[in-house]
């Protein structure tokens, strides 16, 4: 199958650290694709520059087969990259609805397009409530409402669940598998109960480079990862 | 709705105030409206966008220097004036745009200099530190002649109506939504598809326009360019005017500079250092309501107010 977003040698030093060296990752359609890897790996990084939020030094990235590597991230957004922030990033001043609305600018019936995104996260009946005053878990649905608003067709998600409770993150399985096949998943995530729930394929990053790629089963039985993530004395990251 | 009967109302009360006003009162108002829609337009930059310049006063100068210098009759001086506030802004904000907080303070601040002094190195066209009188044929308008009182009240009256309604509009429209989104957080919402670099040049072409405007109705209404107008003191003063009356309300600019205007006004007839009390009234009004007059009346419960 042809990727739906795909890099090729991607790459990013700071100063003298290879934050991200040489790296190829794709996308499938319809699929949720894990990036895990020890803190320091360079997920984060990858994720800014498929996304555009850094400038890649060398390499490509590629959308539905087109080549995205000069444009700013705005405008990957409006092709259908949309990116959801590891740090809560929302409008705190603005209401619910009018966070929810930004995303969905420049198309028709702003309302029912806002009151749909809300609702596929579960958060109906906060309209009018100030995004400030949400709970944290509140504000991540929030957050994720967003993404869903901009009608994207690769959704990078920078560890969603952090910091949700369990019932949450139960939650946030399940949104996540409504999600596909209509979109693709980029998941970066710590929790590997997630991952291996989720995950259609797993990219495990390592020192900047990809140490492995694969379906969960073959992920696990991989010495090389078990070797330096999944067996290290940092199992859940 | 009861948004628009509020404004409306103002403009209502400012148009019944020319009958009750005495006639020193009423130049006065005027001046406090065309100050007012500068102020508008710097609260459309600082108040709505996060912009906070110290350069405005190129862009009144801009228009100030536009109209006088244009030759024309008063109506189109006036469009000539706001075109030209419009284009220095955008000439500005196309390189002043490369950055952003401090940075930005100091890159406008610098291009205001810049234009000020070069208004007085040229002062063969521009009448340098002395400026200049507009001839009285081309501060008629529409066969009014807008040094005498009515008239001038009116001119002023009718700018502020338009600029005020066109504020509403613009910030109430999904444009001004995205405007607040930059100012509250442009990364959020660079990652959602705006670039942020386009979206504040147009905030500030808009700014400057207002601006423009502004400069070249204080050269037709009360008759003089000068250089002064592109001191400091004017990327200051409209500034001091949006945080006294509310950034980022619409109605905030207006009662800000009609406070200001009395308050030094009062001082100066008080003491010579009436800066000296403007300032500790400022110092008070950024500690104990920091928001404004607009901006406390929103946190009170009227949040209607756009």
């Amino acid at each position: 199958m042809a990727a739906l977003m795909q890099a090729v040698g991607l790459t990013r030093h700071f100063g003298g650290l290879a934050a991200v060296d040489g790296v190829d990752i794709s996308v499938l359609p319809g699929e949720v694709h894990a990036l895990i890897g020890p803190n320091g790996a360079g997920k984060t990084t990858l994720v800014s520059l498929l996304s555009g939020r850094i400038a890649a030094q060398s390499g490509q990235v590629l959308l539905g087969g087109q080549d995205i590597t000069p444009l700013p991230a705005h405008a990957r957004v409006r092709l259908g990259v949309a990116y959801t922030f590891q740090i809560t990033s929302i409008y705190q001043g603005l209401s619910v609805f009018d966070n929810v609305a930004l995303a969905v600018q420049g198309r028709a019936n702003i309302a029912a397009e806002v009151a749909r995104a809300l609702r596929r996260v579960g958060l109906v009946g906060f309209d009018t409530q100030l995004a400030g005053t949400l709970s944290y878990g509140h504000q991540r649905l929030l957050e994720l409402a967003m993404g869903l608003a901009l009608k994207p067709r690769v959704l990078i998600l920078d560890e969603p669940t952090q910091g949700l409770a369990a019932g949450e993150i139960d939650g946030f399985k399940t949104l996540v598998q409504s999600l596909v096949p209509d979109i693709a998943v980029l998941l970066i995530e710590h929790n590997m109960e997630v991952v291996m729930d989720l995950a259609d394929r797993i990219t495990v990053l390592n020192f900047g480079k990809v140490l492995a790629v694969g379906t969960p089963a073959e992920i696990r039985a991989n010495p090389a990862v078990q070797d330096a993530y999944l067996g290290g004395d940092d199992a859940e990251g | 709705m009861r948004v628009w009967i509020v404004h409306l109302g103002l403009l209502a009360v400012l148009a019944a105030a020319f009958f009750v006003l005495p006639s020193y009162h009423a130049t006065n108002f005027a001046r406090i409206m065309v100050l007012a829609v500068f102020a508008m337009g710097y609260n459309i930059a600082f108040g709505y966008t996060g912009l906070l310049s110290l350069g405005h006063a190129l862009f009144f100068a801009a228009g100030m220097y536009g109209a006088g210098l244009s030759g024309l009759p008063a109506l189109p001086a006036l469009v000539a004036g706001t075109l030209a506030g419009g284009l220095v802004a955008v000439a500005v904000g196309l390189l002043a745009l490369r950055t952003a907080g401090v940075s930005y303070m100091i890159v406008t601040l610098m291009f205001a200099q810049a234009g000020y002094l070069a208004l007085l190195y040229f002062g063969a066209v521009t009448g340098g530190d002395e400026g200049f009188v507009v001839a009285s044929e081309a501060r008629i308008i529409l066969g009014f002649d807008l040094s005498t009182d009515a008239p001038r009240y009116t001119a002023a009256l009718t700018l502020l109506g338009i600029c005020l309604l066109a504020c509403l509009v613009l910030v109430q429209s999904r444009f001004g939504r995205v405007l607040v989104a930059m100012r509250e957080n442009a990364e959020r919402s660079r990652m959602l598809g705006y670039n942020p670099y386009t979206v504040r040049l147009t905030a500030m072409a808009i700014s400057g326009l207002y601006a423009g405007l502004a400069g070249a109705a204080y050269a037709v209404l009360f008759g003089y360019v000068g250089a002064s107008f592109a001191t400091i003191q004017y990327s200051i003063l409209p500034m001091l005017y949006v945080l006294l009356g509310g950034a980022g309300t619409v109605l905030g600019p207006f009662f800000g500079a009609l406070v200001m205007f009395y308050l030094t006004e009062a001082a100066s007839s008080l003491t010579t250092a009436h800066l000296l009390v403007v300032g500790v009234a400022l110092v008070g009004l950024v500690l104990f309501a920091p928001k404004g007059i607009l901006g406390w009346l929103r946190a009170k419960g009227a949040t209607w107010l756009p």
